[in-house]
C-alpha cells in the first residue's frame, strides 16, 4: 500500500482478495472442519442456542396441537382477508431456500470457486427451510389430515387433484424441489461423512457416520462417480430454482385481484427469493463464522460478493416495485389504480413504507465497498433485508384481499397470538434443524474446500 | 484401521436398495387389492336377515315386481322398504303358521317393524335420488344385480363413488329401455338377443342404444359434486 508505481505492487492491490486464508493445506483444511464435528466439545454457547430452537420447536407443537383441535379460526383469517400469515410465512420461507440451491448448483455450473466454502451450509438452510414451508400449506388446511388428496393418488372415488389450479401445482414444485435439494445435498455430503467416519473414535460415531457415508472409498471409480452424480444433480437443481419460486407466484398470479394478477410476479419473485435467501445465507454465515473460527475458510470476500449478488437482486426487486406501479399509470384501470394508493394511504401503509425502506431504501448503501465490508452493518442489514422480504409478502397477500373491488366486501386482517406463535415455531424448527447440523454434520464441504487448496495452491506465488 | 461393517452389508444394501421399489410397488398393490376386497367392501357377501327373505322365491319364481314391496321408488329418493301388511297381504293366506314366518307374525300383532339388515346404503354425506335413475332409464337389477337369483340379498357393488363415476362418465354403457327397468332378468342387448325400445328401433350392442336412449331421455349424467354432496 505504501509504495506506488513498482509493477509487483500495482498487481497486489489489484488482486482480488484470497478466498481461502493463507498457509492452508489438504490435512489443515480436512483438520479444522472435521474437529468441529468430531473433537470440539459441545460449548455452552452451542446448547443455548440449541435451547433456544427446541423451546420455539416446542410451540410448534402446542400451535399444531391447537390448530387439530380448534382449527385454522384460531389465526386471524377472516372472510375477504382468507390468506394471512400462513401464506406469507409459506412464501418467504420457500423464498428463503431458493438461495442454497443457487449458490449449491447453479454456481457449480458457471465454475464460480467462491461458492465452496459456503454452499454446505446454504443447502442446509434451503432444506430446512423447504422444510418449515411446507408445514403452512399442510397446516392451513382445514382437514390437515385429509392432506395426502393434494397428491394424485389411486383412490376409490375416482377423484383427482385439480390439477388446473396452482395449488396442486406447488405441491409438485415444493416437493420435487425438497427431494432435489436432498438428494444434492446428501450425495455432496457422502465424501465428507466417509472422512468423518474414519477419523470418529466413538463406535456410535463410527457406525452412524459409517451407513450415511454409503461405503465411500476414495476410490477413483468413485469420486468420478460423485462429479458425475454432482454435475447431474446440479442440472435438475438449476431449472427448480426459477421454476419452483415461478409456481409459488402463480398462487397469486391466476387470481384476478388487482395486486396479484400481473405477470410481473414470476421473475419478480425468484429474484425477491434468492435477494432474501442470500440474506439469510448472510445471517447464518456471519455468526457461523465468528463463533466457529472460519474466518479464513469463510472470508470477507465471500461476504463481499454476496453482498453484492444481495445488492444486484434487490435491484430487480426495486425494478418490480417500480414497474407495478407503471402498471398502474399505463393500464388507467381504477382498480388497478386504488390497489397503489391503498398500499400508498391505505391502513396497512405504514407496512408499505417499512417495506420500501427494508428492501430499496437501506441496502443501497451496499453499492460502497465500506459498508459491504463492516460485518455488523452487513449483518444488520441481512436482518433488514429478510425483513422487507417478509413485508412484502404480506404487502402483496393482505393488502390486496382486504381491499379488492367492492367495497362492501372490505375487511381487515389482524394476526393473533397463534399466527405468531406458529411463524415463531417455525424458526424454532429450522434453528432445532440447523444446531443439530452445525453439531453433527460438517459444515462446510471438506471435499470442496480441498479442492480450493490445490487449485489456489497453484495461483499463488511460493512464499 | 479395521472394517466397521461386515462384508454381508454389501449385500443386505444392493438388495434393498434395488428391492425398495419392488417393496414399495408391493405394498401399494397390496393396499389396493385390499381396499377392492369383499373383506372391506362387502361387496357379494350376504347378510343375515332376522327372516330369511328369500328374493329369489318371491322375485324370481313368483314373478313379483320388485315396485310391490319396494313402493317409493319411482316417486322418492328412498325406494322403500315394505310394511310388515305388505307381507301379509300373501302369507295371511299361505304358509300361515310356518315356523320360519313367526317374526312376520309376531311382528303384525305387536306392530313393531321388522329389524332388517340393511345391504345397500350410502353414508349420510351423500344425497342419493332413486327415482331420478329409474326415470331415466337405470334398471333396478344394473345397480343392485341379479336380485332375482339372490336366496340370500347380497351387495353386488362396491357403492365406492368411483363406482358411481363409472356409469356417471359413460351412461350409454348401462341404460336400458323404460319399459325393463323393472325386469330382473333384461339382459343387455347382443347380437343373438337384440333389444327394442319404445319406438320400435332394434339394437345389438349396448354403446349404440345407450348413446340412442342418453339422446332420447336428456340423460345429462350430472357429474359436479354438488349433485350428490349437497
Amino acid at each position: 500500500m505504501a509504495s506506488e508505481g513498482s509493477p509487483k505492487s500495482i498487481a497486489a492491490v489489484n488482486q482480488p482478495e484470497p478466498l481461502l486464508g493463507p498457509g492452508h493445506t489438504f490435512a489443515s483444511v480436512t483438520d479444522q472442519i472435521s474437529s468441529i464435528v468430531l473433537t470440539r466439545p459441545t460449548t455452552p454457547g452451542w446448547v443455548f442456542g440449541f435451547a433456544i430452537g427446541f423451546g420455539l420447536l416446542m410451540l410448534l407443537n402446542l400451535v399444531v396441537t391447537m390448530l387439530m383441535i380448534k382449527g385454522v379460526g384460531i389465526w386471524g383469517i377472516r372472510v375477504p382477508t382468507a390468506w394471512g400469515f400462513a401464506i406469507v410465512n409459506f412464501v418467504w420461507w420457500i423464498g428463503i431456500g431458493h438461495a442454497g440451491t443457487l449458490i449449491s448448483a447453479i454456481l457449480l455450473l458457471l465454475h464460480q470457486k467462491w461458492r465452496t466454502s459456503i454452499n454446505r451450509f446454504a443447502e442446509a438452510m434451503t432444506i430446512f427451510a423447504v422444510m418449515c414451508a411446507g408445514m403452512f400449506p399442510l397446516l392451513h388446511m382445514g382437514r390437515p389430515w385429509m392432506f395426502y388428496y393434494m397428491m394424485p393418488l389411486p383412490n376409490p372415488m375416482w377423484l383427482w387433484p385439480q390439477f388446473r389450479s396452482p395449488l396442486v401445482w406447488d405441491v409438485f414444485a415444493v416437493s420435487t424441489y425438497f427431494t432435489v435439494s436432498l438428494l444434492f445435498w446428501f450425495v455432496g455430503l457422502i465424501p465428507d461423512l466417509a472422512t468423518l467416519r474414519d477419523r470418529a473414535t466413538s463406535k456410535a460415531g463410527k457406525i452412524i457416520y459409517g451407513i450415511f457415508s454409503m461405503g465411500w472409498r476414495g476410490s477413483a471409480i468413485h469420486w468420478h462417480r460423485y462429479e458425475t452424480a454432482s454435475v447431474l444433480l446440479a442440472g435438475l437443481a438449476t431449472p427448480l430454482v426459477l421454476s419452483v419460486h415461478t409456481v409459488v407466484s402463480f398462487d397469486f398470479t391466476i387470481a384476478i385481484v388487482p395486486g396479484w394478477h400481473t405477470t410481473i410476479f414470476p421473475p419478480y419473485f425468484v429474484a425477491g427469493a434468492i435477494y432474501s435467501g442470500f440474506a439469510m445465507v448472510l445471517t447464518l454465515a456471519i455468526p457461523i463464522r465468528r463463533f466457529y473460527h472460519l474466518e479464513d475458510l469463510v472470508t470477507k470476500r465471500h461476504l463481499d460478493i454476496m453482498a453484492k449478488v444481495m445488492l444486484a437482486t434487490g435491484l430487480i426487486v426495486a425494478y418490480g416495485y417500480i414497474f407495478e406501479a407503471f402498471i398502474v399509470l399505463y393500464s388507467g384501470n381504477q382498480y388497478e389504480r386504488f390497489m397503489l394508493m391503498n398500499r400508498i394511504k391505505g391502513p396497512y401503509a405504514p407496512i408499505y413504507w417499512m417495506l420500501i425502506a427494508c428492501n430499496i431504501v437501506i441496502p443501497q448503501t451496499l453499492w460502497f465497498g465500506k459498508f459491504r465490508r463492516n460485518i455488523a452493518w452487513l449483518f444488520f442489514i441481512s436482518l433488514v433485508v429478510n425483513t422487507g422480504m417478509w413485508l412484502e409478502r404480506f404487502v402483496i397477500i393482505v393488502i390486496s384481499l382486504s381491499r379488492d373491488f367492492m367495497p362492501s366486501s372490505w375487511g381487515m386482517y389482524y394476526p393473533t397470538r397463534w399466527d405468531w406463535a406458529t411463524y415463531a415455531g417455525t424458526f424454532g424448527l429450522f434453528f432445532t434443524l440447523f444446531f443439530l447440523f452445525i453439531r453433527f454434520l460438517p459444515m462446510i464441504s471438506i471435499v470442496e474446500m480441498r479442492s480450493l487448496v490445490h487449485e489456489t495452491g497453484e495461483e499463488q506465488p511460493h512464499s | 484401521m479395521g472394517q466397521i461393517f461386515h462384508r454381508s452389508t454389501n449385500m443386505i444394501s444392493r438388495i434393498t436398495i434395488f428391492g425398495a421399489l419392488l417393496i414399495v410397488g408391493g405394498l401399494g398393490y397390496a393396499i389396493y387389492a385390499i381396499a377392492l376386497s369383499p373383506w372391506y367392501t362387502d361387496q357379494n357377501v350376504t347378510k343375515e336377515q332376522p327372516v330369511p327373505f328369500s328374493h329369489r322365491h318371491h322375485a324370481g319364481e313368483l314373478g313379483i315386481d320388485c315396485r310391490y314391496c319396494h313402493t317409493s321408488v319411482e316417486k322418492s329418493s328412498f325406494a322403500g322398504l315394505p310394511p310388515t301388511q305388505t307381507c301379509m297381504t300373501c302369507h295371511s293366506q299361505i304358509w300361515t303358521n310356518a315356523s320360519m314366518l313367526e317374526p312376520v307374525r309376531e311382528s303384525y300383532r305387536t306392530d313393531k317393524s321388522i329389524a332388517w339388515t340393511r345391504v345397500n346404503a350410502l353414508p349420510d354425506f351423500v344425497y342419493f335420488d332413486h327415482s331420478i335413475h329409474i326415470a331415466k332409464g337405470i334398471g333396478c337389477t344394473t345397480c343392485h344385480g341379479q336380485v332375482a337369483d339372490m336366496p340370500l340379498m347380497y351387495r353386488a357393488g362396491t357403492l365406492y363413488m368411483s363406482w358411481c363415476l363409472d356409469c356417471h362418465r359413460q351412461p350409454e354403457k348401462n341404460v336400458r329401455p323404460k319399459s325393463e327397468v323393472f325386469n330382473p332378468f333384461y339382459q343387455p342387448p347382443s347380437k343373438d338377443h337384440p333389444v327394442k325400445v319404445e319406438d320400435g328401433t332394434e339394437f345389438a350392442d349396448q354403446t349404440a342404444m345407450g348413446n340412442y336412449l342418453v339422446k332420447e331421455y336428456h340423460i345429462q349424467s350430472l357429474q359436479s359434486c354438488s349433485t350428490c354432496h349437497r
